[in-house]
């Protein structure tokens, strides 16, 4: 077999088509006739409707249609809980256009259709809805006090839920402990910000009655399901496509959003193709977020820093509505202590209802908060102990014989038990150490603070779960005419590049080049069962699915060809797009296999001619195809992982703090990380490096701001800042690769991976830096200037 | 709902914004269109002309992802109305390729680094860094230079260091390294 792909940095199929720019995006795609949407949307964050007069809006020039809750019909619901749990007590969703009361600014109230987006915004403008505000709380803490004003009247105190989880005997170690360390980290909201914003647009053939969406989403599959289920056609009707997508992060994973019933509903109704292309203030606006969270976590510890046991107690944000349950705060609760042995936690949370855009996740999807928070408290116990930062970690870290560790009693977002597969937790530690220049640092930071410079190294350690079930599926066929490959799998790509990554997992198995492996995502039409990406779990899940696929396909590939060579099925080896025995002249295309193995044939082209010459494939007595046997080379498998797989990884920083303009210079930066075998490194080092990205956005730039009013203050931007490549310091990243137990190809998944520790590996850093200065405190992300003077004022 | 839904409805084509007649030459072709006064350049390329390569990320003028090259100069499609554009020379990401269909060394060096995932800031940072490569200027091929060449352009996806390495990768394949 030619070289081995699995693990090669191939370049990407997908690249020269974007490069030109011949993506199709949703915005792209050429829908002759199609009308524009627009929403009107609550501009208060807590309100009572009055009424709302679409008159004047309706009689504008080139509006067709003004849609309110009031002439929606079916639509007119509350919206699918998606991931129900015990724990939430008449868990609130909202409505695609507000009935009564609007809960959030941005929140959708009209829906005007007309002849262009720039008509349709104009006559938003136009419809005039009778608001009577009512009281806000946007504070979390205030928010569950008695008597604070209530986003929902239904839930006292604000509390949306409200779960505890145990594993050990913690109460029992709580008594043991000769050292406790307590601390209070909050993390602050963010968004994910991609690129592109959502898009929708929908078109409606009355005469097969069949509806076809094009939709940025993370999740077609799940959208059909929940546009058939809510528009009561059989799921063979309604197609989703998720073409081109311009980034996802989270944010696109969930469904549906208003617009993704509303836009279909439309083109139902008037005949003609709809869209909706979110503009960057609704998505600021009316996109889901994630983030605030504020942790109180307690270490309990023997003097030597061996930590015996955790208790947490954290306060979740969920916006005005949990339409995704509490995945985010469930995954936060599950990893709060992160890559440590602690066998005792004692971890409960409150997810509370703020009047803000609803809270579903965001890249990282709760694992900064608990990196942040486990971190935190880690450093302060080292500081209280006395013990190296380092050293107090490689103390309590699982070591590599304990794999696979499982928490008792921690149930992950899947619901299956948190088992921690495999790592070299230890060896990651010592490289991180040895890559940061520990050694040299000391002597480094007190030459800096003589000429005046406040230099300080950070550290943190994390763990991310990936690759959840419940599974994916793969379809691999050799196509007969060309024989190139195609593969379908159910889920769908933003840029992560599964069209390279899946065609390498292929190419070994069948020999052909990684090129000529044509991967087609995201179409409900072309393969349908499936679930989503999320989770970091496209290369897990459907990544062994597919490997399964064409592991099964190479199988009837080998046979077929050995009959076609008159060899020993073990004598044939496929590369470069042919089967062959080694050592003779006995070859023939994969397309003539794939051809030969179709009994109904005409000799049609060469591939046609060359598999005559062989005769059938399947030559012998009986009908060409043998009961139980099908045409082509063919398969379809699927993968159900047993639980989530364990990546995790160490930053390391060296950060200066100007004590002037209290400015954060990161001079260098480390990340040690290992998610198994990996597939294509250029691919993983990217998605490591984009986290990364991320993560400096989140600790030190990104926030969401809303008034006391819950009027969004930032809502563009120019306000809310995502850095440009003059704000992301370069990064130096070094791989470890233990594979998983847990799946054939040994993988974990990366998506998440880089985003999760900057935070904490910066404030680390930052405290480090100002040690000398009395010690201020870094307990919340993102860390400004401002923070760092008013802690600088007040150490 | 009634069958006859649709048909009760008269749905007009177009709006009735007022227009005026603009005439520019795109990638090497001149046209002239009626276009609403208040159009935006970015829509007219993407939806009047159907040059969708062109992005847009924010319509205010921060993201850089709507960027194209105007009488030489890259330029922010989104902040300017087509009508502004009349009689001006565009170059949008569809000029980038080579005659003969193959890549440009820009983006040759985009793919061998893996400078871009979604691909949906991409044409606006190639046409961005090719302003900059055809203005005859000298190059800051350092990181820090490179670096402050892309700041007009948010990427969401790469983390920018493939990016930069992009950039000196193409100055190194034309020779201005
Ligand atoms: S779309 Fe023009 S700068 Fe963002
Ligand atoms: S590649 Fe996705 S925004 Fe740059």
């Amino acid at each position: 077999m030619s070289t081995r792909k699995f693990g090669a940095p191939i370049k990407r199929n997908i690249d020269p088509r974007l490069l030109t720019g011949r993506g199709a995006f949703t915005d792209d795609i050429n829908l002759p006739g199609v009308l524009h949407a627009a929403f009107v949307r609550s501009p208060f964050a807590r309100a009572r409707i009055n009424g709302i007069d679409t008159s004047i809006a309706e009689q504008a020039e080139g509006v067709v249609a003004v849609y309110t809750c009031d002439n929606i019909g079916h639509l007119d619901i509350e919206l699918p809980l998606l991931i129900p749990h015990p724990s939430m007590t008449k868990a609130r969703t909202q409505r695609p256009l507000a009935r009564g009361d609007v809960y959030y600014v941005g929140q959708t109230v009209a829906m005007v259709v007309a002849v262009d987006r720039y008509v349709a915004e104009d006559a938003a403008a136009l419809v005039d809805v009778d608001y009577d505000p009512l009281d806000v709380e946007l504070d979390l803490e205030q928010a569950i006090e008695d008597g604070a004003p209530l986003v929902h009247p239904t839930h006292p105190n604000n509390i949306a839920a409200d779960f505890t989880q145990v594993s050990g005997d913690p109460e029992a170690a709580f008594a043991e402990a000769e050292h406790v360390t307590r601390i209070r980290v909050q993390v602050d909201r963010s968004t994910a910000a991609a690129m592109e914003c959502r898009t929708v647009a929908a078109r409606y053939d009355a005469t097969r009655g069949e509806l076809t969406v094009w939709d940025g989403t993370q999740a077609p599959l799940g959208v059909r399901g929940g546009l058939a289920s809510i528009f009561g056609m059989d799921e063979d009707k309604v197609r989703v496509i998720a073409p081109d997508v311009g980034g996802g992060f989270g944010q696109k994973v969930m469904f549906p959003y208003p617009d993704e019933l509303l836009v279909p509903h439309a083109a139902i109704q008037l005949g003609r193709p709809v869209k909706y292309i979110e503009d960057r203030r609704e998505n600021f606006i009316g996109s889901n977020q994630e983030r605030t969270q504020i942790h109180e976590i307690e270490l309990f510890a023997k003097k030597t820093g061996e930590v015996i046991a955790l208790r947490d107690n954290f306060l979740h944000d969920t916006g005005a509505f949990i339409p995704y349950g509490i995945a985010v705060a469930q995954v936060a609760s599950t990893s709060i202590a992160g890559p440590y042995r602690i066998p005792n936690i004692h971890v409960r949370f409150r997810a509370v209802y703020t009047p803000t855009v609803p809270v579903t996740p965001y890249r990282g999807c709760g694992r900064p908060q608990a990196c942040f928070a486990i971190e935190r408290a880690m450093d302060q116990l080292a500081e209280e102990l006395g013990i190296d930062r380092f050293e107090i970690r490689r103390r309590n870290l699982i070591r590599d014989e304990d794999f696979p560790y499982t928490r008792e009693g921690l149930l992950f977002a899947d619901g299956l038990r948190v088992k921690l597969d495999s790592g070299q937790y230890l060896k990651a530690l010592d490289m991180a150490r040895d890559a940061i220049g520990w050694n040299e640092f000391a002597a480094m930071q007190s030459r800096a603070a003589d000429e005046g410079k406040s230099l300080g190294l950070g550290l943190a350690y994390y763990v991310e779960g990936t690759g959840l079930g419940p599974y994916e599926g793969g379809h691999v066929k050799i196509h007969p005419i060309t024989g190139k490959v195609y593969v379908n799998t159910g889920l769908t790509s933003q840029g992560q590049g599964h069209d390279t990554v899946f065609a390498q997992i292929v190419s070994d198995q069948l020999g052909v080049k990684v090129e000529d492996v044509i991967v087609v995502e995201g179409d409900t039409g072309t393969f349908e069962w499936g679930v989503a990406t999320f989770a970091s779990r496209a290369a897990v899940v459907s990544g062994n699915a597919i490997h399964k696929t064409a592991v099964k396909v190479r199988e009837q590939t080998i046979k077929a060809a050995a009959n076609m060579l008159e060899a020993d099925p073990l004598q044939v080896v496929l590369s470069d797009g042919y089967a062959e025995v080694p050592g003779t002249n006995r070859r023939v295309s994969l397309a003539a296999v794939a051809t030969a193995t179709n009994p109904l044939r005409y000799a049609f082209n060469s591939a046609a001619q060359a598999a005559t010459q062989f005769a059938s494939a399947s030559r012998h007595d009986g009908p060409p195809l043998i009961d139980g046997q099908h045409p082509g080379l063919e398969a379809t498998d699927y993968f159900s992982p047993e639980c989530a797989t364990w990546a995790y990884g160490v930053h390391a920083a060296i950060v200066e703090v100007d004590r002037e303009t209290c400015r954060v210079d990161v001079k260098k930066y480390i990340c040690i990380h290992d998610c198994g075998n990996m597939i294509n490194p250029v691919i993983v080092d990217g998605q490591v490096m984009g986290g990364f990205a991320q993560g400096i956005g989140g600790a030190l730039y990104e926030r969401i701001e809303y008034d006391t009013d819950g009027n969004p203050t930032n809502a563009n931007f120019v306000d809310f800042l995502i850095p440009y490549a003059t704000e992301v310091p370069a990064i130096e990243i070094s791989h470890l690769e233990t594979p998983s137990p847990l799946n054939p190809l040994g993988v974990k998944g990366v998506g998440e991976a880089g985003c999760i520790a900057v935070g904490a590996t910066l404030a680390s850093g930052i405290e480090d830096a100002l040690r000398p200065m009395g010690g201020a405190k870094f307990h919340k992300t993102p860390i400004t200037p401002s923070m760092i003077f008013e802690a600088m004022a007040k150490a | 709902m009634s069958r006859h839904e649709h048909l009760e409805r008269s749905i007009p084509s177009t709006s009735s914004d007022p227009t005026a007649e603009v005439t520019v030459t795109i990638n090497g072709v001149t046209l002239t269109r009626q276009v609403s006064t208040r159009m935006l350049l970015s829509d007219f390329i993407r939806h009047g002309l159907r040059l969708t390569g062109t992005h847009v990320g924010c319509e205010h003028g921060v993201c850089g992802a709507c960027t194209i090259m105007i009488d030489g100069r890259a330029a922010r499609s989104c902040l300017t109305f087509a009508v502004q554009a009349d009689g001006a020379e565009i170059r949008t990401i569809e000029s980038e390729e080579k005659d003969d269909g193959t890549l440009s060394a820009l983006q040759q060096a985009f793919q061998e680094c893996h400078g871009l995932q979604c691909g949906y800031c991409t044409p606006g940072m190639i046409m961005n860094i090719r302003s900059h490569f055809d203005s005859g200027e000298e190059l800051d091929l350092s990181d820090d230079g490179i670096r402050e060449l892309i700041s007009g352009n948010l990427c969401r996806c790469t983390g920018y260091a493939n990016i930069v390495k992009a950039v000196r990768r193409a100055a190194e394949l034309t020779g201005r390294a």
